[in-house]
């Protein structure tokens, strides 16, 4: 597996850019996350080790603050060994999308071109300035009204203080641009650095500036993604990369709770990989099922092809639109039925066989996919009705208290049925899809036995869970053993199809493999 | 305020002086002006046709690129000119017309210069790939449609 050194290697240089977390004054959240997630480094060939499943990866969220520290260590260090001053050594790690050993090893080679095309240019090392030119016209509003305050790029493009504003406040503001706002001249690519900016741009700008940096960092790396949950700063570090989507689900838990998928930033979607999930939500929301179900269920007039569904009665069909008559098995013209009416004796013909044929096995192929869609749907269904009930979940514990005596700690464990009956049941739903694209083997009825135990364990405490408050006190033993249970059925399942995935064993009846 | 400040610099010199081939139709106001562009060599696409290009400016002009559209009159006669970045409802396919490709330093003269030389160098008889579907469903105005420039050479 050539693969697993690049991996490996992917994971090093993420534990140099992060290494630091600790340290920083704000290392309270990684130390939070390690403990969910012991350090073990993420491999194909050493396979798990003990305390970690074959469907964990490891992975860290970091703050705002978090990320904006990392950029600038990184862009401290770089900025020593190049000897560049941080403005210059930030455009050219942004430039090089936050490669280090790629700029570093460029720079070291031929300097003047790395700074040529990241866009600064022979250095002159004074601050930057407006100045006064005289007899200068802007080019932008073609002001040339005499002491006009002015400003040019090293690339020596001038243009008056208010047109350079405007057209900065423009890119951040309104196109959302940061790292690589380039010159307002037609062609020239040299990009506005930190400190002119620092000079030209009005304060409330300035912070929003720097947010879009912080974002372009995150973007820009492969080992981080934003979390996608509704206004969460929050970003996540994993180090699986996209090659490796057809053998591991990577799924992550952000600072906020959402758990979702680093490969895809979909919600947690285990057991199924990538690539299936996403061909069967294209599949569940385009109406090619719709399709799928006409050819299965009509047929066409013979003669001006309205589409017809029938619906029960005889086989002498009279067409709506038309009127024209046929007979619904052979689709001949009824008239030539003669006597055998209400019996179609030229079925066992050649052209009314394939006809049959086609249809039956377009409608095999939809009863398939109804199967697994139905529980695929019934399973989110439940999913949002369990998360009304976990809403509910805190009326009950005080009730729960009320009632029963206990205190706020014994009447935990109903939060923690809820929320596994949420986790099983996003697990469930997406069983279904991946069963669906499974080809058929003894691994397959393994599989269906973890999904049947599952499911069973996830049906027995969901129906606990809606029991009136007054009866939970007794239940609370029992139902503290069905969450575990349920727990412990989705770790199986999960990491018997993690497994099989890793090593490529499962047999899919579509491609899986994402990208190169 | 911005915008009419530069454009009524722009106008006073369209006034004076434009290149041959493009003409002034109207200017009325600060927010849409007309012009009409000619190609001048004997390219048989284009040959004896004069096109109306229609602009429309932002208060933010010329920080934001104009809107710049081909549009069809009956009298006097103007089509859209058959181009593979011209759509055949005048939508142009034009890096500089776009955010990212836009410089504030042009000019209603530099972008007819730019269009008009675009037509003059083109040998294609045709529209865009996927015109059709495009005219039938586009919504959007021209500056948010994030075009794909394939090809800088026609």
């Amino acid at each position: 597996m050539d693969s697993d050194d690049e991996f490996m290697s992917g994971l090093s240089s993420q534990d140099e850019d992060f290494g630091g977390v600790e340290e920083s004054d704000d290392g309270s959240l990684g130390d939070e996350f390690d403990e969910d997630n012991p350090d073990v480094g993420f491999s194909q060939d050493k396979d798990i080790k003990p305390g970690k499943k074959a469907y964990e990866v490891d992975f860290k969220a970091f703050s705002p603050e978090d990320i904006q520290s990392h950029q600038d260590k990184q862009i401290d260090e770089v900025s020593a060994i190049l000897g560049q001053s941080s403005e210059a050594t930030a455009i050219l790690l942004r430039h090089l999308r936050w490669n280090k050993e790629r700029l570093i090893e460029a720079y070291m080679e031929r300097p003047d071109s790395v700074l040529e095309t990241a866009g600064l240019g022979p250095e002159s090392a004074q601050a930057p300035t407006t100045k006064v030119v005289k007899g200068f016209t802007c080019e932008i509003c073609y002001d040339d009204i005499p002491g006009l305050e002015t400003y040019a790029l090293k690339c020596g493009h001038r243009y008056c203080v208010d047109c350079y504003r405007q057209y900065l406040a423009q890119k951040i503001k309104d196109e959302g641009e940061a790292a690589r706002i380039q010159c307002p001249t037609n062609g020239c690519h040299r990009i506005v650095d930190a400190k002119s900016l620092d000079l030209l741009v009005a304060a409330e700008l300035k912070s929003r500036y720097q947010v879009l940096l912080t974002r372009t960092y995150v973007d820009d790396k492969e080992n981080l993604k934003w979390c996608p949950a509704p206004n969460c700063e929050y970003a996540v570090e994993c180090g699986v990369k996209k090659r490796d989507l057809g053998k591991i689900v990577p799924t992550v838990a952000c600072a906020c709770k959402h758990r979702f998928c680093f490969g895809c930033t979909l919600s947690d979607h285990q057991p199924a990989p990538c690539l299936p999930v996403k061909q069967w939500l294209k599949k569940c929301e385009d109406d090619s099922e719709t399709a799928n179900w006409i050819s299965a269920n009509t047929k066409e007039c013979p003669k001006c092809s309205s589409t017809i569904e029938k619906n029960g009665g005889c086989n002498h069909m009279t067409c709506r639109k038309c009127k024209h008559e046929f007979c619904w098995m052979c689709m001949g013209l009824w008239s030539e039925h003669g006597t055998s009416w209400y019996n179609c004796n030229r079925f066992e013909e050649r052209s009314g066989l394939d006809g049959r044929d086609a249809q039956a096995k377009s409608r095999q192929s939809l009863e398939r996919y109804l199967h697994y869609y139905n529980r695929y749907a019934n399973h989110e269904q439940s999913a949002k009705l369990d998360k009304d009930l976990y809403n509910k979940t805190e009326r009950k514990m005080t009730g729960l208290q009320l009632t029963s005596g206990m205190s706020w700690i014994e009447v935990q464990f109903l939060d923690t049925a809820s929320q596994a009956l949420q986790t099983c049941r996003q697990t469930l739903k997406w069983t279904y899809a991946f069963a669906y694209y499974l080809q058929r083997n003894n691994m397959t009825e393994i599989f269906e036995d973890n999904q049947k135990d599952l499911e069973m364990a996830v049906e027995n405490l969901s129906e606990m869970f809606e029991k009136p408050t007054a009866e939970l006190a007794a239940l609370k033993v029992d139902m503290m053993d069905k969450t575990s249970y349920c727990n412990k059925r989705r770790v199986i399942l999960l990491d018997y199809t993690a497994q099989k995935l890793k090593t490529g064993e499962w047999k899919f009846n579509v491609d899986i493999a994402m990208g190169a | 305020m911005f915008a009419s400040k530069r454009l009524g610099k722009e106008l006073t010199k369209i006034h004076q002086t434009l290149p041959p081939g493009i003409s002034l139709v109207s200017a009325s106001d600060f927010k849409e002006w007309q012009m009409d562009i000619k190609v001048l060599d004997a390219n048989p696409l284009y040959l004896d046709q004069t096109y109306r290009l229609r602009f429309r400016f932002s208060t933010n002009y010329p920080i934001e690129a104009p809107e710049v559209t081909f549009i069809t009159l009956s009298s006097p006669t103007r089509l859209i000119p058959i181009h593979p970045h011209i759509y055949s409802n005048g939508i142009i396919c034009l890096d500089l017309l776009g955010t990212q490709g836009w410089s504030p330093v042009q000019n209603v003269e530099s972008v007819c210069m730019s269009i008009q030389s675009m037509l003059t160098g083109n040998t294609k008889n045709e529209r865009p790939p996927g015109n059709e579907e495009f005219v039938a469903r586009n919504t959007q105005r021209p500056r948010d449609i994030r075009f794909v420039y394939e090809d800088a050479t026609v």
